[in-house]
């Protein structure tokens, strides 16, 4: 018996239903929760697939940083009611858009060639291996990407100003 | 969780090379071996825990002109475990309008995060319960963060005006104290040019990284203060401000374990910097496991004098402090110890740079501090001058 497929199932099965729990759920605090439990769980196929540090990655930004500032935000909202999902009218239409989404995706997902073409062995990339790529062959997109966040800073800055401009 | 994941990651790297395939057996018997040791590391953090919490009475003490516990076994060495015995003796309560769930999950949360980093800190070359060679600095910088949105769970959880403010302000203080504290980790995983703990304190053999880096010594002393919320950055939970913030409505076993985890984090705190400053289990003459637990006391006795001198600051004064101060300075280390990777210097000239940031720091809050000072002199001067006018 394969414990690496049997872990890799274990935690599947939790990644997909704590997934499920954030749709489902309907108060909103715990659907951030939901959240951060299949963030963990995602981190743990990223170990599964020999990816340690993509794995603390996820586990220090997404796990960490990305569910606290969702917190941050639900914790100034909170009134008598949650703010519940159904509340909006359209939600029978965004639902069936959504499945309509999942649908295509697999559906062209499992015509590809992805998976027959797909490498059965895995051959775990160590920090410096990673380092030296980022900073080579991959150099300008990811000079891209840290300015793409540095305008996202600094637009959230100017947004928050400008409330204080008016007064 | 993670921590276990980890180690059977470990135990599977050979699937890469696919030669040999592990049966259940053999990782049942490697479960049950990391079982054991985590259990022993728990009960020893049990003690080290206990024994903390009886130094920093006795040292608060001593410091405010009391003796401390007396009554309880000799020099009150008894005193941890009647504490103890009554906070788990203690009625539970739970408030009404407390989120259940979110109640119950947000002390395991916390605890566990406060656990899931001692898995991978060396107390000798030998004693650790899994080394994860090629991550362990990044893993613990991970694994902190965790522990936050226990906090901040609390603090909303138990529906309470106090632990929302205490909550809001754990995220922020955290998230802001997390940044220097992640740099510096990473400066010096660039001096070290590892990420493996042990190697790390290997390194240090003939000059420990305080004389190399002391700028960032301070940085994370500093930090790792905030992170675990001792005195002078405790203004999340202040007792006097908002009545212990997310900890507000807990009681009983549920508050001990906020107690426990906040005292594993400090010992977690202290063992860092000796393991990344203060050169770890190296010295003369007496086992190795003694002089790391040498050397974790002093620095855990500095923490308690620093709690016992200091008045805690404003959230202001706070959040100016972590990102006018503690961040740029951060930064500036890791610029510097690029240069001195790149350069191919030697260890001494990092030092004068350290320093030199070291020595910013020193100018930018001693004129924070006599701010006012300046202001009031700066009025009368003008003062002096109007009347000398209005004398002509």
């Amino acid at each position: 018996m394969n414990m690496h497929l049997v872990i890799f199932s274990v935690i599947s099965a939790v990644l997909i239903s704590c997934a499920l729990g954030v749709v489902i759920s309907r108060n909103i605090v715990h659907s951030a929760l939901f959240l951060l439990f299949a963030l963990i769980s995602v981190a743990g196929i990223y170990l599964v697939l020999l990816t340690e540090f993509l794995a603390i990655v996820q586990l220090l930004i997404y796990g960490g940083a990305i569910v606290i500032v969702i917190l941050f935000a639900l914790m100034l909202t909170r009134n008598e009611e949650y703010p519940r999902i159904q509340n909006n009218k359209l939600w029978p239409i965004a639902g069936i858009l959504s499945v309509l989404v999942l649908i295509t995706l697999s559906v062209s997902y499992f015509q590809s060639d992805v998976i027959r073409n797909a490498s059965t062995t895995i051959s775990p990339a160590g920090v410096k291996s990673l380092g030296s790529s980022l900073f080579t062959t991959w150099a300008i997109p990811f000079e891209l990407a840290s300015l793409v966040l540095l305008v996202a800073l600094i637009g959230a800055i100017v947004i928050a100003r400008s409330d204080k401009g008016g007064n | 969780m993670i921590g276990r994941m980890l180690s059977y990651q470990l135990l599977c790297s050979d699937l890469d090379t696919g030669a040999t395939v592990r049966f259940m057996s053999d990782y049942f018997q490697d479960a049950v071996s990391t079982l054991i040791s985590l259990l022993t590391l728990f009960s020893f953090l049990a003690v080290m825990v206990l024994s903390l919490v009886w130094l920093e009475r006795k040292a608060l003490g001593r410091l405010q002109l009391r003796l401390g516990p007396t009554r309880t076994g000799p020099f009150g060495l008894l005193q941890p475990i009647a504490d103890a015995v009554k906070l788990v003796l203690k009625e539970d309560i739970v408030p009404n309008d407390a989120e259940r769930v979110i109640f119950w999950v947000a002390p395991i949360i916390v605890v566990i995060s406060a656990f899931m980093l001692w898995v991978t800190i060396p107390f000798t070359p030998g004693i650790v319960v899994e080394n994860l060679e090629n991550m362990g600095l990044f893993y613990i910088g991970a694994v902190g963060v965790i522990g936050i949105l226990g906090l901040v769970l609390a603090g909303w959880g138990s529906a309470n005006k106090y632990g929302v403010i205490g909550g809001l302000r754990a995220a922020a203080q955290l998230i802001s104290y997390e940044i220097p504290l992640i740099m510096v980790l990473i400066s010096v995983a660039i001096v070290t040019q590892t990420f493996n703990l042990v190697d790390i304190v290997n390194l240090q053999s003939p000059v420990p990284f305080v004389l190399v880096l002391p700028l960032g010594f301070v940085l994370f002393f500093v930090a790792g203060l905030a992170e675990v919320g001792r005195t002078p950055f405790d203004i999340y939970f202040a007792e006097s401000e908002i009545v212990g913030g997310p900890f507000v409505e807990y009681s009983g076993a549920h508050w001990a374990v906020f107690f426990l985890s906040e005292y594993i984090n400090t010992f977690a705190i202290a063992t860092l910097t000796v393991l990344l400053f203060l050169g770890g289990w190296s010295g003369p003459f007496l086992p190795s496991i003694v002089w790391l637990l040498i050397k974790i006391y002093a620095v855990i006795l500095l923490i308690f004098w620093i709690r016992g001198t200091l008045p805690r600051l404003r959230i202001d004064q706070l959040m100016a402090f972590a990102w006018k101060v503690m961040v740029p300075l951060s930064f500036y280390l890791v610029v510097c110890c690029s240069v001195y990777v790149f350069y191919e210097m030697p260890w001494w000239a990092l030092t004068v740079m350290s320093l030199f940031g070291l020595l910013a720091v020193g100018v930018i809050i001693y004129r924070y501090i006599t701010a006012p000072a300046r202001k009031v002199a700066e009025v009368r001067e003008r003062l002096r001058s109007l009347q000398m006018t209005q004398e002509e």
